[in-house]
């Protein structure tokens, strides 16, 4: 009795999670008007691709696409390096003022964003990266959290690994790129995933800084095709889905990471 | 290798990092606080001797100024309505998921997670659609529980609770996992002891779970209050800040105002009091939890 009520509402709320995307993607595979009806139709009397053959024929969607892979790939691949950098840094070194510098570092955190973007903006407009991929890669470059992230997890990681390496003769470099590196692997995926999807996802400051129609990322496209494109639920479906697509795979094929770094996240509290 | 090489490497491993933070967030910070000062506008954009110190004059103007107090009171009522709803629904999906009798965990994990990856933008678009009062499927479906149809994102009094409904479908799977962990965390000998004297469940949960999970409980406010309190793409795609600027947030004033305006010194002053409000919300979380602690 009490395992079927238990059951009753746990699928009941996984079909509350799904139902959305269920008919958004059934609304994207419907020819025009077909969705703006009542009742709802929850299957499409006819599958058709026209929507998303709109959308990569007409509306250049594949250059918003292309622009949301380079700037989050560049992002993640960039500020993987640096952040793991430090993390290993603050996880196996031991210097003057490390401990300040870590705790200012992690105060840092409760800034909201929003404050940096009017200077970071003007900063980057004399530098003239507006409408760069650059506008969104140099203020994606480090990130405390990546940092935090990286040290919780090599400071798990015995020291006399490190130390055998050294009487081995290898520099710290060397120690960097081929041990530190390949023991870090499952926090690199972790934080990579973080990364790539938050950038794939944000939309604030690619929304100031990708003026140019043709610099848009995915977010800020459909943002500026739902003014012009209100009534069309069709299409502005199949672009909801071409722009959650990637983040979904990512999500799925790597889920493990994922979860596991939240909890790593969330140790921290 | 002597001592010295030693910690200079560290400095080589640090400084990328620390040189892109004090470039790309230390310095911007320090100078949008100094841009507070200053009227900041279109202008200046061009040539920056046209900005003159005005000391505290935005902040002045803030706080006379109308818009503001509506943009404070909506953000307020997103932060402090949809922030416990979240967490509530979190911590109720985590206790489900935590119980022994249900297996499949990871499938049921894994669909409350999905829309937490989902693009923030993609489903604000999707639920304008849900919303739609005369097609959308979620009128349809209070249709059959004799709910009349509502004008969800049309009607001031309605279009904060669908944004914070919507909010809570989105968020709760992240903090429903860091719960998951805390639950995780707490020993099962507690829950033998209780069970020896014959607590109830009620019980348990009230004077084990909640108390054990106090830590966690703290990180998950702190960390949704701070998100909550920056909405801005819901309200942007959703409602343009309307109707009647019943879902106007102060991230989005200080978007028009900064860079649809070019009031940047104006929007700066806004955006270091939407800071200063975290900052003692966040203190005042800290504290109490001190506090309770004792």
């Amino acid at each position: 009795m009490k395992k079927a009520l238990l059951y009753s509402i746990l699928i009941l709320a996984a079909i509350l999670c799904l139902l959305p995307f269920v008919w958004m993607i059934s609304a994207s595979l419907m020819a025009n008007g077909h969705a703006n009806v009542y009742p709802p139709r929850f299957l499409p009397d006819k599958v058709t691709f026209i929507q998303y053959k709109h959308l990569f024929s007409r509306l250049n969607v594949f250059r918003y696409f292309l622009n949301s892979v380079v700037v989050s790939v560049g992002v993640t691949i960039v500020s993987l390096f640096i952040n793991s950098m430090a993390g290993y840094a603050f996880a196996k070194y031991r210097f003057a003022g490390e401990k300040s510098l870590f705790k200012l570092l992690l105060s840092f955190m409760i800034v909201p964003a929003q404050v940096t973007m009017l200077p970071l903006f003007l900063m980057l407009k004399y530098m003239g990266l507006i409408n760069t991929y650059l506008a969104i890669i140099i203020p994606g470059m480090a990130s405390v959290f990546g940092i935090f992230l990286i040290r919780q997890y090599l400071l798990a990681i015995p020291d006399s690994l490190i130390e055998a390496a050294k009487i081995d003769g290898a520099n710290d470099f060397k120690i960097y790129f081929s041990l530190v590196l390949p023991l870090a692997k499952p926090i690199l995926i972790t934080l990579a995933i973080f990364t790539f999807m938050a950038t794939w996802n944000d939309f604030l400051w690619p929304l100031i800084i990708m003026t140019n129609d043709s610099m848009y990322t995915l977010p800020v496209a459909l943002a500026n095709l739902m003014g012009e494109h209100n009534q069309d639920t069709e299409l502005m479906m199949a672009s909801s889905v071409v722009t959650i697509i990637p983040v979904v795979l990512v999500f799925l094929s790597l889920q493990k990471y994922y979860i596991k770094g939240i909890m790593l996240g969330g140790v921290k509290g | 290798m002597d001592k010295r090489s030693k910690i200079s490497a560290a400095y080589l491993f640090l400084s990328p990092a620390l040189l892109a933070i004090f470039i790309f967030f230390l310095i911007p910070v320090l100078a949008a606080l100094v841009m507070s000062f200053t009227d900041f506008d279109i202008y200046s954009l061009g040539n920056l001797s046209y900005a003159r110190f005005i000391g505290l004059q935005n902040y002045i103007e803030i706080f006379k100024d109308p818009l503001f107090w509506q943009s404070l009171k909506n953000t307020f009522y997103f932060v402090v309505v949809g922030g416990p709803l979240s967490i509530a629904v979190s911590l109720g999906a985590a206790l489900f998921l935590s119980s022994r009798l249900v297996r499949f965990k990871g499938i049921f994990r894994l669909v409350y997670f999905m829309p937490v990856v989902t693009t923030l933008v993609a489903v604000s678009i999707l639920w304008r659609f849900i919303y739609n009062p005369q097609f959308g499927i979620l009128n349809y479906f209070l249709g059959f529980i004799g709910v009349h149809p509502i004008d969800w994102l049309g009607n001031p009094l309605w279009a904060m609770p669908a944004i914070i409904l919507m909010a809570v479908w989105k968020n709760f799977g992240y903090n429903m996992i860091i719960f998951i962990a805390g639950l995780q965390n707490i020993p099962e000998d507690l829950y033998e002891a209780a069970n020896l004297e014959g607590a109830s469940e009620w019980n348990k949960f009230k004077s084990i779970t909640l108390p054990m999970l106090a830590p966690t409980t703290l990180f998950v406010s702190i960390i949704t209050m701070i998100g909550y309190f920056q909405l801005f793409a819901e309200p942007y795609v959703m409602t343009q800040g309307g109707p009647l600027n019943s879902t106007l947030s102060i991230v989005l004033y200080m978007y028009r105002e900064g860079f649809m305006w070019w009031n940047m010194g104006y929007s700066a002053a806004l955006a270091f009091i939407l800071f200063i409000i975290i900052l003692i919300i966040s203190l005042i979380q800290l504290k109490m939890q001190r506090e309770t602690n004792l």
